[in-house]
Order: C-alpha cells, then sequence, then structure tokens
C-alpha cells in the first residue's frame, strides 16, 4: 500500500483534524460525539438535517454541511457507519425545535445505527423522521427496489431536502421532498480500478487489464459482474441504458444530471461521459435541464463513475437551484 | 463450578479481547473475499477500548460489566457490527442486572434475550448467513443442555461446537442481508466474517471460566 498517511488507525482523525482547521467558518466538531455540525446550530425555527455514514467518501458527507444543505454529519471510520451516539448527539445539536431528519443510505450498519438513534432521540422528546436512499439501480432488481443501495443520488436529496429546510419547510415536507427525490433518481456506477482501505492494506479487488467491474457502489467492492473493458461512450451507453430501462422517461421530460467521479477518474473522463449521456437524452428528446459533473461521493481512490438521473419536476428545479453555502458546493 | 462470578466475567472478557486481537486479521481477509475487509480492524479497534476500560469494570455486578461492555461496543466504532454485538452484550446485560454471579439457568435466559434483540434489530433470519447463523444453534444447544440437566461448563462446551458449527455454515450459504449481500451467488463458498467474529465472542464463554 502506497499512501499519504501516518498511523492506518487515526486516518478519519487527522483528517477531520484538517478540514475543520480549514472549514471553520462552516463548520465544527461537538464534543460528545465525532459529530461535525454547522457552525450556526441550532437554528431555531428550521428543520435539522442530519446525515452520516463511513468516512472515505469526499466531499460526502461532511463537505456538504452549510446554508442550504445539512445541518450536522455523524462521521464513522472508513466506509462503516458512525456508531449511534454519534447520530443522536448530532439530532440533538441541530433541533431547532422544528425537528430532525435523518437522511441516510440503504446499508445493514447505517440502517441499525441510525434507528437506535432515532430511538434515543424520540425518548428524549426530538420529534425523528428518516429517509433511506436507494437510488442504486445495479444493486438490486426493480421488484426489490427497497433493497437497493443508496449511493450518489444523496447528494441530491441532501441539496433539495436542505433548500426546502432553510426555506422553512415543515419536518412532513421536507421528509415529502427526500422521498420525492429518492423517486426520481436513479444511478448506476462502474470502476476499473479498486481501492485500498488504509487498515487492511491491500486493493478491495485487483482486475486484469482488459477489465472492469460493473455495478459497482461506492466502499470500494466488486460490482455485480465482471465484464470487458469499453470504450467510454460504449459503457455510458450500457449504463444509461439501465436508468432508462428502470426509470422510463419521455421525450419533453426535464432530467438533473449528475456524473460523479468515484475518486481517481479525472475530469477530462468525466466530461467525455457527460458529452454521451447528454447525446442519448437528446436523441430521445429529454431535457438535461442541470447538470453537475465533479467529485460528489468518491470511494477513495477507486477509479470509476456513476451517472444519476432525476427527474425533474417545479418543485425539485428550484430546491436544486436554491443557495447553497457549504465547504464543497457553493451556489448563489 | 456451577456459577459465573462477576470475577469470573472479567476473565470472560478478557479472554474475548485477547482472541479478538489474535484473530483480526483473519477476520479482515474473510471480510475481503466479499465485505470490504475491514472487520477485523473495526473489531480489534473496538475490543482494545473494551480492554483499556475492563479494569474500571473490577468489582462491579455481572450485568454492569456487561454493560460497560456493551456501551463501549455499541458507541466505539459503529458499523452493523457495533450496533449488534452492542444490543447483544446490552441484553445480556439486563437479564443479569444486579447478580454477583449468573447460573446456567441465568444463562440461557440472557442469551435468549440477546438472540431476541439481534432478531430484532437485524432483521435476519437463520441461514441468511450472518453472524445469527452462529448465535442461533449455539443458543438452542445452551438451552438443550440446561433442559438435560448438564453441569455449566458440558453447557457451555455444547454452546461453543454449536456456535462453530453455525459459523462453518455460513460458507456454503448465499447472503442475504447486509453488505455482501449485493454479491449474490458470488458469496457461495465464503465463510461470513461476522458469523466468525461471533464465535470468537461466544467461544470465550467456555474457554473463559476455565481461565
Amino acid at each position: 500500500m502506497k499512501k499519504f498517511i501516518n498511523d492506518p488507525y487515526d486516518v478519519v482523525d487527522e483528517m477531520l483534524e484538517g478540514f475543520l482547521a480549514v472549514n471553520s467558518k462552516y463548520v465544527r466538531l461537538l464534543d460528545t460525539a465525532r459529530t461535525v455540525v454547522r457552525v450556526d446550530a441550532p437554528i431555531s425555527g428550521k428543520v435539522g438535517v442530519v446525515t452520516g455514514g463511513g468516512s472515505g467518501h469526499k466531499p460526502a458527507f461532511i463537505g456538504f454541511i452549510g446554508k442550504g444543505m445539512l445541518d450536522a454529519v455523524a462521521v464513522g471510520e472508513i466506509f462503516t457507519s458512525p456508531p449511534p451516539n454519534a447520530v443522536f448527539e448530532a439530532a440533538k445539536a441541530v433541533n431547532g425545535g422544528q425537528g430532525v431528519l435523518f437522511l441516510l443510505g440503504n446499508y445493514a450498519g447505517d440502517v441499525m445505527n441510525f434507528q437506535l438513534a432515532a430511538e434515543m432521540a424520540r425518548a428524549e422528546g426530538i420529534p425523528v423522521e428518516q429517509v433511506i436512499a436507494t437510488d442504486d439501480v445495479a444493486s438490486a432488481p426493480k421488484d426489490r427496489i427497497a433493497n437497493r443501495r443508496g449511493v450518489v443520488g444523496e447528494f441530491l436529496a441532501w441539496k433539495c431536502v436542505g433548500a426546502k429546510a432553510e426555506s422553512g419547510g415543515t419536518l412532513a415536507e421536507c421528509k415529502a421532498v427526500a422521498e420525492k427525490v429518492n423517486n426520481h433518481t436513479r444511478t448506476f456506477g462502474v470502476a476499473i480500478e479498486p481501492c485500498t482501505v488504509p487498515a487492511k492494506g491491500v486493493p478491495t479487488f485487483t482486475l486484469a487489464e482488459d477489465e472492469m467491474e460493473y455495478g459497482v457502489g461506492h466502499h470500494g467492492e466488486a460490482g455485480v459482474a465482471r465484464i470487458k473493458m469499453m470504450s467510454a461512450d460504449a459503457v455510458t451507453e450500457k449504463i444509461t441504458n439501465e436508468i432508462l430501462n428502470d426509470m422510463p422517461l419521455q421525450a419533453g421530460d426535464e432530467v438533473a444530471v449528475l456524473i460523479n467521479g468515484l475518486g481517481a477518474t479525472p475530469q477530462l473522463e468525466l466530461y467525455i461521459v457527460y458529452r454521451k449521456v447528454k447525446q442519448i437524452l437528446d436523441a430521445k428528446g429529454i431535457v438535461a435541464a442541470r447538470s453537475l459533473v465533479g467529485e460528489f461521493f468518491t470511494a477513495l481512490e477507486m477509479a470509476g463513475f456513476s451517472v444519476t438521473l432525476m427527474k425533474l419536476d417545479a418543485e425539485l428545479k428550484s430546491l436544486l437551484d436554491a443557495p447553497a453555502d457549504t465547504p464543497a458546493f457553493k451556489q448563489f | 463450578m456451577d456459577t459465573i462470578g462477576s470475577a469470573q466475567m472479567i476473565k470472560i472478557i478478557g479472554y474475548m479481547c485477547d482472541s479478538i486481537e489474535e484473530q483480526k486479521d483473519y477476520l479482515s481477509e474473510l471480510d475481503g473475499a466479499i465485505g470490504d475487509g475491514d472487520h477485523g480492524v473495526n473489531m480489534a479497534k473496538c475490543f482494545r477500548q473494551i480492554k483499556a476500560k475492563l479494569p474500571a469494570s473490577e468489582g462491579k455486578d455481572v450485568g454492569a460489566i456487561l454493560k460497560d461492555t456493551g456501551m463501549v461496543v455499541l458507541n466505539s466504532v459503529g458499523g452493523a457490527m457495533g450496533a449488534l454485538y452492542g444490543t447483544m452484550f446490552l441484553r445480556l446485560a439486563q437479564e443479569a442486572a444486579g447478580k454477583m454471579e449468573i447460573t446456567l439457568t441465568d444463562l440461557v435466559r440472557m442469551f435468549k434475550a440477546a438472540e431476541k434483540g439481534i432478531r430484532e434489530l437485524g432483521k435476519a433470519e437463520v441461514g441468511d448467513k450472518t453472524l445469527l447463523d452462529t448465535v442461533a444453534p449455539a443458543v438452542a444447544a445452551l438451552e438443550k443442555a440446561e433442559q438435560e440437566g448438564k453441569s455449566l461448563q458440558d453447557a457451555l462446551s455444547d454452546f461453543e461446537q454449536a456456535a462453530k458449527k453455525g459459523m462453518e455454515s455460513t460458507r456454503d450459504l448465499m447472503a442475504k442481508v447486509g453488505r455482501a449481500s449485493r454479491l449474490g451467488e458470488r458469496t457461495i463458498g465464503h465463510q461470513d466474517a461476522g458469523a466468525t467474529s461471533c464465535y470468537f465472542i461466544l467461544r470465550a464463554f467456555s474457554e473463559g471460566i476455565k481461565q
């Protein structure tokens, strides 16, 4: 393993030390748990938006804490869900009297730890609702859609729900936005290089020069199939069709397109992928009304990307366009 | 010996900590085959904290010792394992609250409560290739041994044997829940890492009473 780290057991704490020092204008660390919150939390009268998960996904999750997005993030070990007290302390710290919405990805550890935290928060009288993201098409067939993983579609939920909460939306309204985003969003990912979890020291899988992993998530885990390497256009067409087969769109529909790099794929390649997605959508008369290309949710140094489409309506479009000011996403 | 006293429970947990430390590379290796390969690391990190805090539990009742352990497990490293093992220890603790020593009958009641907690939180069934495949047969064996009037030591020996068989059974199963379940048939042929760490935790009861 070749990485610029010190003791592998300390990577998360050392990363946080640096991140907090850089972003003290936006965020602070709680004394009670490894939980990062908006510097001005709790905001009276605003629903608190809380997420969390394992580390290794920069800029997710903590990069999106700030005005118009997240209020708090419970920080876990690399690719490991945070413990319940970190989520519970997050809920306490950001409850501005309107309750707290937990947004999480569909992973066994996250689901269990957030459930335990929700029980703890409700026992203290904090109203808590939760929405579990399931945007990853590859991870389960459509008839078991609730079993799917949540991947970078979560970013779109943070953006839209954060905007709703910032504009005074109630807990029920924020929850409804999160559910709508999840129902309207599909992602499909591929990878050509694995990543190495620092404390493990060896890559999560090995691929031959002419192979790729198809249908990957963002923990460096193998995909649903190993297939022959393809050109950017061929693989982009294949995965965009997976999404369109799963979530049929009509000519005239508007979508947000999100091309997410998984950590080691250069922007150069991501824009080539975007170009192809745009061509496919144009040919079908589907309007790419909003587009985002870059790294939003990575898997350490994994090389790969995902394509996400979110079907837009007037509400989602305006929430997506609302201002946000966070360390990793700014829109004015 | 027909009871486990509070000093013995400290030894059992100490033995557990040492086992996890010894097995950490093996656990990560198993996890690496169908998971992200960090199970051993996270378990070791958690049980190092338990070992460091164990002296502070000395002299407390069995329930309090298990509760101290459970709180560390629940709130140290997170993950599904933190939630499940945390729940396991806290349920064991609830059933042993206030007792300076526990009998085989107590232990059966404690482990039945722990199994129930794991089932409720994890929503897995036996055969889904999870730590429940280790826990459920072990608890059943413990209860059977108690009903047959076996000694504490013999009952725990049955418990350990059943746990081991349960752990080994996961090799031929396809994962139905948890992260590995995404790999479907690719999980067959690999022993489950969680079922394996669970075996080392349960084995500490049969081995730790001999210490």
